[in-house]
């Protein structure tokens, strides 16, 4: 029976400190082991945002990092995936926002976070403020064999990544072995999910011809608060849950206003996903709501 | 450069530098002035006949807007202040459309939209 190395440690009963300390060998015995791993996206937290879709926007995000906190095996790594505050007009308010979120996240166990700027975050300036207290917008990293590029299609307001980091992304997987497993964070669905209500990348489709020659390409976004699932070709989109309110299916009524606080389940519709980078070039997705029901 | 060619180009620059670009303004077909600024626009809904095609005309009382309605051929814009934007909009089938700002312009941005009806 193959056994993964979570399954395994979960047998075991051992925490993610072993986890970290690298008895993932002893799980299989074959490689599978080595590659095998798993990360937590989070979404579009919207710090700042005030109103009756969430009677309780302070407190939202702490419960689901106490919720991640509380996975029996740490995950490898996290990302945020846009969205970390509300937009507003006044740049000091802003670096306040995004200080705030960054305060909240302190309270992570898991400290090896990733981060990329949401439109609400970087669309009035450029990503000025996000630079300041995060880094860069676009960069690559990689995990386990697994190679992350975090792509920016919001620091454009007209939603474009634009030429230059086109042409970046370009030159990068051309480094790349085309049988490299791909995977791409990113805020807005770089395909037309639904433009009509700005739910797309105008210049996606260039990104996402540069994924097609790659066999394992894979996309994980935000933006939309809700789960989706999608292909183009043979890559998956992935889009995760809001973490403050709940957005409407696509074209599902007139307005894409969030969807009404309901009393009756608090929280419903927010949430985490844990990814199971798994072999060969399998996720396993699982979801997590704020709260447990 | 022949002198037709040299006006036709100064024709070209001025049209570029000031945003009006130049749109064959056949004399049928009506034009319809549109004021965007943050977060809605004047007028939010339009009525048109189906095959009769319109000029819209585009202009920002603020900051710079996009007009975009993504179930037409070609009919998208950048509105920046001070400029006109025209659009042809060619109304082909009957039914209820959004048009919407498509660069993020502030906290309200998500509900700056509108409604193309086009009718028989």
């Amino acid at each position: 029976m193959s056994v993964d190395r979570r399954q395994f440690l979960k047998l075991a009963g051992l925490g993610g400190v072993v986890f970290a300390s690298g008895l993932a060998g002893c799980a299989t015995s074959g490689a599978a082991a080595e590659d095998e791993f798993y990360f937590v996206q989070l979404s579009d937290t919207h710090i700042g945002f005030k109103g009756a879709p969430n009677p309780d926007p302070a407190g939202t995000l702490p419960k689901a990092i106490a919720a991640v906190n509380a996975l029996e095996i740490q995950p490898d790594f996290i990302v945020f995936t846009g969205d970390l505050t509300h937009t507003t007009d006044d740049p000091k308010e802003r670096r306040q926002r995004l200080a705030q979120f960054k305060d909240m996240i302190g309270a992570l166990k898991n400290r090896n976070i990733r981060f990329m700027p949401g439109e609400h975050d970087g669309s009035l300036d450029k990503s000025e403020a996000f630079k300041e207290l995060f880094g860069e917008t676009h960069y690559t990293f990689d995990h386990k064999g697994v190679h992350f590029i975090v792509l920016d299609n919001v620091s454009d307001p007209a939603a474009r990544l634009g030429e230059e980091q086109l042409a970046w992304m370009k030159a990068d997987l051309e480094k790349q072995p085309k049988d490299r497993r791909i995977v791409v964070l990113t805020h807005r669905p770089l395909f037309p999910l639904y433009p009509q209500w700005d739910w797309a990348t105008r210049d996606g489709d260039q990104a996402i011809q540069l994924l097609m020659p790659f066999r394992s390409a894979t996309v994980f976004y935000g933006h939309i608060h809700q789960e989706h699932h999608f292909k183009t070709a043979h890559i998956e989109h992935h889009a995760a849950k809001g973490l403050m309110f709940p957005l409407p299916a696509a074209g599902s009524q007139p307005k894409r206003l969030p969807l009404p606080w309901d009393a009756a389940h608090p929280y419903r519709g927010l949430g985490f996903r844990e990814v199971d980078a798994e072999r060969p070039a399998e996720y396993k997705l699982t979801e997590f709501p704020v709260v447990k029901a | 450069m022949k002198r037709r060619a040299v006006l036709q180009a100064a024709a070209g620059a001025l049209a570029a530098a000031t945003g009006l670009w130049a749109l064959p303004a056949r004399p049928q077909e009506k034009v319809i002035k549109i004021t965007a600024r943050r977060f809605t626009y004047l007028p939010r809904e339009l009525t048109l006949k189906k095959g009769v095609p319109v000029i819209l005309e585009l202009t920002s009382a603020d900051v710079v807007m996009g007009f975009s309605a993504p179930d037409f051929d070609n009919v998208r814009a950048d509105i920046v202040p001070g400029q006109v934007a025209r659009v042809r909009l060619v109304p082909e089938k009957v039914g209820t459309f959004t048009f919407l700002c498509d660069i993020f312009c502030g906290d309200g941005h998500e509900q700056m939209s509108g409604t193309i009806h086009v009718v028989v």
